[in-house]
């Protein structure tokens, strides 16, 4: 089974995220990035897939030049081979554009599967394995807890806030997976050796098919219009338990009319 | 005036508090449609048109439900062909944002999810959304066909306004090609009694400070008649079950009082509960930086501080 995992440079959730001041875009030049923590989870189930039942893991990313450490990490992990889809014009490109380049190039990709991680770290919207599985005519599943693949039907199990699903679905399929379903393995030394041999493609969005006048921050379908940080909360009041913490706890509360 | 669809979440007719939340954001862009998508239109009626559904569209089928979300979008889309609407309005949850994303394919529409506050400016929508763990708060505007919104839970209190309801029943062709995952096996979880987590009022959390024995937080949050959610760490253990995780990977908490008790306040929990109104810890550790975050702290051990405080409610409220 042939397993593209699409993965995502994001900032540092750590660190100070911010805005390009220019445009309104995720700045991802000035804040050190790094592969979303998110996706090491979909890389995680791609190898536990492939290596039970075959198959290559190709890891798929676009971004700036600097997204070839996502890509980089993920061969490390143990994915077999990367593309990077590299193109000045994709930059600022929103969910609509960035499922339409990623659609475009798993089409050139051999893929049983597509997995991605439940969510990026930064944007965090969660929409690109449903726009994915709209542009590729084919079914997604996604905050998937449990994959088991059997021939060419995948069972799933989903842990919703009401219910717990089983879902039955064919190849090819869009997966998403939470972080609950599975531990990531981390790079070894001999994994990290190894992946300096690995193959990675860079294509552009010629190479793709893909008119640049279809994506990047003009032809966005969605447009950041202003932000502005949070101003920080004033420090409130703190309290040392001297034995009577709870009582004025409740204090507080009834005060601010919470019971 | 335009319509505005607002896909109703429930169950058998039980509508959710977020629809009724969307349909008062809704009656801001134009004359809010509630679309109903499964059986129970009768149980729903009264909910809905109560609170501004001057339409429901209703579409029972069984292909629109046993499979995942795609049969949903394709209705929905051929809604808003037939209907021109100002905005769709859904519930910023895992199935409203796959309902969402589909649907702004189909429609070359853009999508905006997680919005905390819609308005209508300038003859068109803008949203407010609040981005990197709450640190910035962000407007957009949809820039590209009909604007498709899913919106967070508590981002405004549901008002009543009667309205028609007039009911108009769809009905919908399924295609094949949206028959690709079927639901086989549905276990409803087990109801603990407690408000929703992402809708209730009052969220009490805790984390790894409570060694694993939930029923000090358990029994504040019932004095106050709270939801129970935790931390990560907690969640890790194995001390408390994943749906109740408040989090960068769980849930995101906006409610008016968040309890934050036994957690040191990561990055990681900060981005689900750093949007309440109110929020209120108790940790033994004074350097823990969720102290930044508060209105009101009290460094102590909620072992003995959380029961003294159930107890002083409870009399209270007699």
């Amino acid at each position: 089974m042939n397993i593209v995992v699409c993965v995502k440079y994001v900032p540092d959730a750590t660190a100070d995220r911010t805005f390009d001041s220019t445009d309104n875009t995720v700045d991802r030049v000035g804040v050190d990035g790094l592969l979303s923590e998110l996706d090491e989870y979909a890389i995680e189930e791609a190898l536990t897939i492939t290596e039970s039942g075959g198959g290559e893991v190709t890891v798929l990313t676009m971004g700036p030049a600097q997204a070839a450490a996502a890509v980089r990490k993920s061969l490390q992990m143990g994915a077999h081979k990367g593309v990077h889809v590299l193109d000045d014009a994709i930059h600022g490109s929103d969910a609509a554009a960035t499922s339409l380049v990623l659609a475009e190039a798993i089409k050139k990709l051999d893929h049983d599967l597509i997995i991605t991680g439940m969510a990026s770290t930064d944007g965090g919207m969660s929409v690109i394995p449903a726009m994915l599985a709209e542009r590729l005519g084919i079914a997604q599943v996604t905050f998937a807890s449990e994959i088991v693949v059997d021939g060419e039907t995948v069972r799933i199990r989903r842990d919703g806030d009401v219910a717990t699903e089983t879902i039955e679905a064919s190849t090819p399929l869009v997966l998403s997976v939470t972080d609950q379903s599975n531990e990531p393995r981390y790079p070894s030394f001999k994994g990290i050796m190894a992946a300096k041999k690995k193959p990675v493609e860079t294509w552009s969005l010629t190479e793709l098919g893909v008119d640049p006048a279809q994506v990047g921050l003009d032809s966005a379908w969605t447009k950041v219009t202003a932000y502005v940080a949070r101003p920080p909360r004033t420090a409130g009041e703190i309290v040392t338990d001297e034995g009577d913490g709870g009582t004025k706890l409740v204090e507080f509360l009834a005060s601010n009319k919470f019971v | 005036m335009a319509e505005v669809l607002v896909l109703v979440d429930h169950v058998e007719g039980a509508v959710s508090k977020p629809t009724l939340e969307l349909l008062t954001l809704a009656r801001r862009l134009g004359e809010p449609s509630a679309v109903l998508i499964g059986a129970g239109a009768d149980a729903a009626h009264g909910a809905l048109a109560s609170h501004g559904a001057e339409k429901i569209y209703v579409l029972d089928a069984p292909e629109l439900t046993e499979y995942l979300v795609a049969p949903k979008a394709e209705a929905l889309a051929q809604l808003v062909a037939d209907t021109s609407p100002a905005a769709v309005l859904l519930a910023s949850s895992a199935e409203g944002k796959e309902i969402g994303g589909r649907l702004a394919i189909k429609c070359d529409s853009g999508i905006i999810t997680d919005a905390v506050d819609v308005e209508a400016v300038d003859g068109g929508v803008q949203m407010t959304q609040s981005v990197f763990a709450g640190n910035f708060t962000v407007t957009s505007r949809v820039t590209k066909g009909t604007p498709i919104v899913t919106i967070k839970p508590n981002s405004t209190t549901p008002q009543e306004h009667p309205a028609a309801g007039t009911v108009e029943t769809i009905s919908v062709q399924v295609s094949d090609n949206a028959k690709g995952a079927r639901i086989t096996e549905t276990k409803p979880r087990g109801k603990s009694g407690r408000p929703e987590l992402t809708e209730a009022p009052i969220v009490v959390s805790g984390g790894r400070g409570t060694g694993g024995d939930f029923s000090e937080v358990e029994a504040f949050a019932d004095s106050l008649g709270a939801a129970v959610g935790a931390s990560r760490a907690a969640v890790d253990s194995g001390w408390y079950p994943h749906a109740f995780q408040v989090g960068q990977t769980g849930k995101t908490v906006s409610p008016q009082l968040y309890v934050a008790t036994g957690i040191s306040g990561a990055i990681q929990h900060r981005a689900g509960m750093q949007t309440s109104k109110t929020i209120v810890a108790v940790n033994k550790d004074e350097e823990a930086p969720i102290f930044e975050l508060v209105d009101f702290g009290v460094v102590g051990n909620l072992k003995t501080v959380l029961p003294q405080a159930t107890e002083a409610i409870v009399k209270r409220k007699g």
